[in-house]
């Protein structure tokens, strides 16, 4: 409030997490992942009503080394695991990963040999998109959630607080068949 | 030809009998109908059908076992060693020239003849349907590929393979299709588990659907 | 690939044994022995993978190629990765709850897996003839949306793939108007489980036909975009003719059916060959091409837009003329019970038929309960049931033991099979000739897989 007030138009401060947070989420480019009846949604999604272009999005890169972003969208087989694990090893840092879908998020109404139970056994999620299949504004909603949460990452060392406050209370939260919810 | 045990005859309502059932429909008993060859007349196209096989093939009475007419199909039980021959002349000579495909079928019940394999034909020619089953048993569970007749049954014979364990002798390529190759156990037999996991809720763990209880 | 237990011996998957225990190599089907048998001739090829994650490839469709130069020698195609075990899962439902799984095979056109599925349980059970002529018409209307919104995703992502980028955003905007009419009738855009086996979860809301007819004149004229900028387009025809070619003999040997069969010129059509649901009475040809290629099987999917337009017209007039008729079929045993509808506090199920089972009847409460829970039973037997599906022949093998869940569902899928023509076109020609003859036969993989 003080300092900005003193200077000459025309300059703008900044932090270097907040501006790398700007450019990073201002122009996410997704990977083309669609497995499933998902891949139709998102493919709606970045159609002409619901168009992700707006957000800079829709150009699905089908190179991962290209692309920040990859929405699983779709039931991942047990035959298609080793190659989910490939294309996410394949991108570059940063990257972020949205579960499309219930079945990518748990394995959905598919709880059987065949299916990857939630994608998170595999690649780390950061958003979790319920629906079967979520209609596309709610991809987008996920999407700016997702946008929300880039530009507030931290960086450096702020970022390894983060990351160990998050797995400390992770590991001594309590199990969720243990908490009280609807059922009790 | 009679099946020893039948499909629903048995006891109880519930399929799982591990959890605690105190409505009393765990006692009840079910008896079924048989299953037996179907008489003469057949109705619509299937006499002319049937007909026109004994005429074409007269080792008729050796390979088809059972002939069954039901809700308006035809299906003809073939022994395994006459597959290729019966197909061919269906083929040739009745002109079914379209298969469309194979299906396995597990009757773990029925001894000796555990492994069914279905084959709907169709003629385009004379816009009719018929189907083929051949029974093998768990224990030499070979049929004789029909690539040679249908090209078209290569993956479905490759998918019956990997889903039902049913080996097809002199098939050009027979490999797990669905399933990733090093998997062990073929999945649609019944003997084989759904393998669903529990899933946790907040308060509760809900058993998968092949653990909980639920009627027959 | 033997089902005892014993050391794994698996020529077509390496594995590794290190200090974290056994480790399969990611290749995945016969890769190592390709490249070894490769490797042993002295001859010099390119094998190239394209898949299973690939922008062209609808879905997990892994297709091996085997190049010399830009021609390909040799095609193999690896399917599987999207099995779900559909089939196996739909052992531990009852029959009603196999609908929502079978919804999800092809899941471009849901309606018809749904309807297919509810044919063959309604063979079973004998009722065929007793399902209200009212809801085979919608049945009919829904089918045929389906079949509009289906072929749109094919020729959109088709002419995607070849570089024609306008008319995907074209496609899915005529899609999307479709999926607007489903979301008013069935409540979702897709993967509905509107189709029941005896009719349909509920009757059609209020102002639905307004709809529809509205819908179809905006079709009917935004079809034409799509028509100016690709029939006749020198570039599209470049592409597409003469690639992918498929004779009758062959299609007919590979049970190939659909658009690839009727691009032969071959007019088999099961609608009209073995009618269901009543298709006999409505008006509408069989569209063919003689060309037995790619262009030819686009021009198949642009002639049906419109005899599918034609058909919806007629049952939108059949429609209003059944007003007030049942939807479900009369046995109150099979019949799902809950006449769905918005209450006043906005939820699903009719006030209405709460006062009545809570109230009134105690038979309908009993009904409603055991038919939710526990299911009606089918009688012992098997079935085969067809539909002509977007892509070709759609058929269920049902097998019941007289219980309350199937025995053995098994879907004949067309892309399936249509996938297998796939060596058959494309062994000859050059790597791009590969994406618009995968695009022609318009494959979906969770059909395929299951």
């Amino acid at each position: 409030m003080g300092l900005e007030e003193k200077l000459p138009s025309g300059v703008v401060l900044t932090s270097v997490e907040k501006l790398a947070g700007y450019m990073r989420k201002n122009s996410l480019w997704p990977a083309t992942f669609g497995l499933a009846c998902c891949a139709i949604e998102m493919m709606a999604a970045g159609g002409g009503r619901y168009d992700l272009a707006r957000f800079g999005m829709e150009v699905f890169r089908a190179s991962p080394r290209q692309a920040d972003l990859m929405i699983v969208a779709g039931r991942v087989s047990n035959k298609m695991a080793p190659v989910l694990r490939q294309i996410y090893d394949q991108m570059a840092a940063p990257k972020w990963v949205i579960a499309m879908g219930a079945c990518a998020s748990s394995g959905g109404m598919f709880n059987n040999y065949a299916i990857v139970q939630g994608v998170d056994h595999i690649v780390p999620v950061d958003i979790y998109l319920p629906g079967c299949p979520p209609r596309p504004e709610m991809l987008m909603d996920a999407i700016l959630k997702l946008h929300a949460q880039i530009s507030d990452e931290k960086l450096g060392p702020n970022r390894q607080k983060i990351i160990q406050e998050v797995e400390a209370a992770a590991m001594a939260a309590k199990p969720t068949h243990q908490l009280k919810g609807l059922l009790a | 030809m009679k099946r020893e045990k039948n499909l629903s005859a048995g006891h109880g309502a519930f399929g799982s009998a591990d959890t605690g059932d105190t409505s009393g429909y765990g006692g009840l008993v079910r008896t079924s109908t048989s299953w037996g060859s179907s008489e003469r007349p057949f109705g619509s196209y299937f006499d002319e059908v049937v007909d026109d096989l004994e005429r074409a093939y007269p080792d008729f009475a050796d390979a088809i076992e059972q002939v069954v007419v039901y809700r308006g199909e035809l299906t003809l039980h073939i022994k395994r060693e006459k597959l290729v021959e019966v197909a061919l002349i269906l083929r040739n000579k009745l002109l079914f020239e379209v298969c469309l495909g194979v299906s396995g079928v597990h009757y773990p019940t029925q001894t000796d003849r555990q492994l069914h394999a279905v084959y709907p034909l169709l003629s385009m020619t004379h816009n009719r349907r018929i189907r083929l089953e051949v029974s093998v048993s768990e224990a030499d569970p070979h049929i004789p590929s029909l690539v040679e007749v249908w090209g078209g049954n290569n993956w479905n014979e490759r998918e019956t393979f990997d889903m039902f364990g049913i080996i097809f002798d002199s098939h050009p390529g027979l490999t797990r299709i669905l399933m990733p190759d090093d998997w062990r156990g073929h999945p649609q037999r019944k003997d084989y588990p759904l393998g669903g996991i529990p899933v946790e809720y907040k308060g509760a763990t809900i058993p998968p659907p092949n653990d909980r209880r639920s009627y027959r | 690939m033997s089902t005892s237990s014993g050391p794994i011996v698996d020529p077509y998957a390496s594995s590794l044994e290190t200090t974290e225990g056994r480790v399969f190599s990611v290749t995945g089907g016969d890769w190592d022995s390709l490249v070894t048998e490769i490797g042993a001739t002295k001859e010099e090829r390119v094998v190239v993978n394209m898949g299973p994650q690939h922008p062209s490839t609808h879905g997990v469709l892994r297709l091996i190629l085997e190049l010399e130069g830009e021609t390909i020698t040799e095609l193999r195609a690896g399917i599987g990765y999207l099995h779900t075990g559909i089939e196996k899962n739909a052992e531990y439902r009852s029959w009603t709850q196999g609908v929502t799984f079978v919804t999800r095979m092809d899941y471009l056109a849901p309606l018809f897996n749904e309807t297919a599925y509810c044919l063959a349980v309604e063979k079973l059970l004998g009722i065929t003839e007793d399902v209200p002529e009212r809801a085979s018409v919608i049945r009919v209307m829904m089918m045929e949306l389906n079949r509009i919104s289906s072929h749109m995703v094919a020729l959109g992502t088709g002419a995607l793939e070849l570089g024609a980028l306008s008319p995907m955003i074209f496609c899915f905007r005529e899609r999307e108007k479709v999926l607007d009419v489903f979301e008013l009738i069935a409540g979702l855009r897709m993967n509905m489980a509107y189709v029941r086996p005896g009719g349909v979860a509920q009757d059609l809301p209020p102002n639905t036909l307004t709809k529809v007819r509205d819908t179809v004149k905006e079709l009917r004229r935004d079809f034409k975009d799509n028509d100016k900028l690709l029939i006749g387009n020198t570039i599209w025809m470049k592409r597409t003719e003469g690639v992918g070619y498929l004779d009758l003999a062959g299609a007919t040997t590979l049970g190939v059916t659909g658009p690839v069969l009727r691009s032969t010129g071959m007019p088999w059509d099961l609608r009209k060959m073995q009618p269901y649901s009543g298709y006999e009475n409505y008006d509408f040809d069989v569209v063919t091409a003689s060309t037995c290629d790619v262009y030819g099987r686009f021009l198949i999917r642009m002639n049906e837009l419109e005899q599918s337009l034609r058909i919806i017209e007629q049952c939108v007039d059949k429609l209003e003329a059944l007003v007030g008729a049942p939807v479900m079929v009369a046995d109150k045993k099979i019949a799902w019970p809950s006449q769905l509808a918005l209450g006043g506090d906005g939820m699903g199920n009719s006030l209405d038929h709460i006062r009545e089972i809570m109230g009134t009847s105690m038979e309908s409460l009993i009904h409603h309960f055991k038919l939710v829970t526990e299911g009606f039973r089918v009688p012992e037997g098997q079935v085969y049931t067809a539909v002509e599906s977007p892509r070709g022949e759609l058929g269920v093998h049902l097998v019941s033991d007289g219980g309350t869940r199937p025995y053995r569902v098994h879907f004949r899928e067309p892309s399936f099979n249509n996938l297998q023509a796939t060596s058959a076109m494309c062994e000859g020609s050059l790597i791009a000739d590969v994406v618009a003859a995968v695009a022609s036969i318009d494959p979906v993989m969770g059909g395929v897989d299951r």
